[in-house]
């Protein structure tokens, strides 16, 4: 039932990707959580370019903590995604595949996921430690001065995430809650 | 009188600041292997062994248990006959703080002014409560706070009339709402009754408490039984991905209050719960 799927992908790879669905990511992603959000944002405002090329591609939102020596970087798990909602339609209307992140999101941010056929997984919460095993570097590209919040890219392999909103909208946090207790 | 001097309390506070960030604590670590084998839906079981795993990583590479290594939140029990030398009591508590995140690789996720939101770099200043108690010792609870469950944490201002029925509905409806993004399994710290304000840090105290060991006062001890039955079965589950275990543990903190009023915080917490304890 596991997946293995390389980062950056296509839109049909993103179709066959159903919730509740194991999946491990090996690539390239880009980190961004509320103060680059913001940025990226303004940048769009004024006509500016993204940082990075955000077609095909994922926004992890995370903020590590400082790397010890001899390690890529410190502990990284997800951060909590819905307070980037007011700017992810936007990112996703250009063409970005995907995010990880944890809990839920809001309606827009769902119409804009089917819109575009894109894709919400979840990293397990609070497993910082573990995740940061999955990372092989890590490499500021952005906004250096915002610290932990700063734009990383992110070398990955066989890093662990759970498909919670898929490209039709379906929502695993919503389906567990409901009731519907069978594992899809 | 006893005394005792502040760089005392500076170099317990950075290693404690080191501690929880990387080790559960006692009471911690058995509520979570009490999880692990009661869970029984399959992406539950995957999620908490996800998290066992995690821990064994922390604690053997030292890398903290989650990358949100939380503001500080220090509680001072201070008895009345100790005097406290060689510095500004609130000042050396701030630089254990400092010396703590910094030498070891904690984030530091504290901005001086909540609009203009700029980073201070050492995660100061903490948040300190002081209580004056009876003795010559120093009691000092160190639980750093992440935000991902803070930010689900809510107070209500129920009615005399809303009753028990009224704290029970205000408890699950904080925890409804906080789902997955408070990264369960959760613990839920409640504080009943005081004032606005006494009743969120009885909230935040309730969850320093061992989560082993129930209130005391029987039918606080029932209520707290009633909602973590209640709660493990809205189906949320490890990582909100669905399950039994939704939260391991609630704690439930008691005080008097005025005629007209019925005060209740749901003070959410994940499953790393940070607290370490010491006294000196
Ligand atoms: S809620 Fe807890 S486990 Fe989740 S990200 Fe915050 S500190 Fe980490």
């Amino acid at each position: 039932m596991d997946k293995h799927i390389n980062v950056p992908f296509s839109k049909e790879e993103a179709k066959k990707l159903k919730i509740g669905e194991y999946v491990y990511l090996s690539g390239t992603i880009y980190t961004a959580r509320d103060a680059a959000h913001k940025r990226m944002d303004e940048a769009l405002n004024n006509e500016e370019e993204l940082p990075f090329n955000i077609e095909g591609n994922i926004i992890y939102y995370m903020g590590p903590s400082p790397a010890r020596e001899g390690r890529p970087i410190g502990s990284a798990g997800p951060t909590t995604a819905s307070r980037m909602d007011k700017y992810t339609p936007r990112l996703l209307d250009m063409g970005m595949i995907g995010m990880v992140g944890k809990g839920k999101r809001t309606d827009a941010v769902k119409d804009a996921v089917i819109r575009n056929g894109a894709v919400y997984f979840a990293a397990v919460g609070g497993a910082g430690a573990l995740l940061s095993k999955a990372i092989i570097s890590s490499e500021v590209i952005a906004y250096d001065d915002l610290g932990t919040e700063a734009i990383r890219k992110l070398e990955i392999k066989d890093f662990p995430v759970i498909v919670v909103m898929d490209s039709e909208g379906n929502d695993l946090y919503k389906a567990v809650t409901a009731g519907m207790q069978k594992r899809i | 009188m006893r005394e005792i001097n502040v760089s005392d309390i500076t170099s317990n506070i950075k290693e404690m600041c080191i501690e929880a960030a990387h080790f559960l604590s006692g009471d911690m670590s058995r509520a979570f292997n009490a999880a692990v084998e009661n869970e029984s839906s399959e992406l539950g079981k995957k999620v908490l062994s996800q998290l066992k795993d995690n821990l064994k990583i922390a604690g053997e590479e030292m890398i903290p248990i989650c990358q949100d290594t939380g503001m500080a939140v220090v509680f001072m029990e201070i008895g009345q006959d100790l005097h406290f030398t060689g510095g500004n009591l609130e000042e050396a508590i701030n630089e254990g703080v400092r010396q703590g995140y910094k030498e070891g690789y904690l984030r530091k996720s504290v901005v001086s002014d909540p609009i203009e939101r700029i980073n201070t770099k050492d995660n100061t200043p903490a948040v300190i409560h002081y209580n004056i108690v009876l003795g010559e010792k120093v009691k000092i609870t160190v639980a750093p706070k992440g935000f991902g469950s803070e930010n689900m944490s809510r107070i209500f201002m129920l009615k005399p009339a809303d009753g028990i029925e009224g704290v029970k509905n205000a408890v699950l409806t904080a925890v409804r709402d906080a789902g997955p993004n408070a990264c369960p399994p959760m613990v839920v710290g409640v504080g009943i009754g005081g004032t606005f304000e006494k009743c969120a840090i009885l909230a935040k105290k309730a969850l320093t408490r061992p989560v082993d060991m129930p209130s005391d006062i029987p039918y606080v001890k029932e209520l707290e039984c009633e909602l973590l039955d209640r709660i493990n079965s809205m189906g949320i589950g490890p990582g909100g991905l669905g399950g039994k275990i939704t939260a391991m543990a609630i704690n439930i903190e008691t005080y008097a209050t005025h005629i007209a009023g019925l005060p209740v915080a749901v003070n959410i917490c994940c499953h790393v719960n940070r607290h370490a304890v010491r006294e000196l």
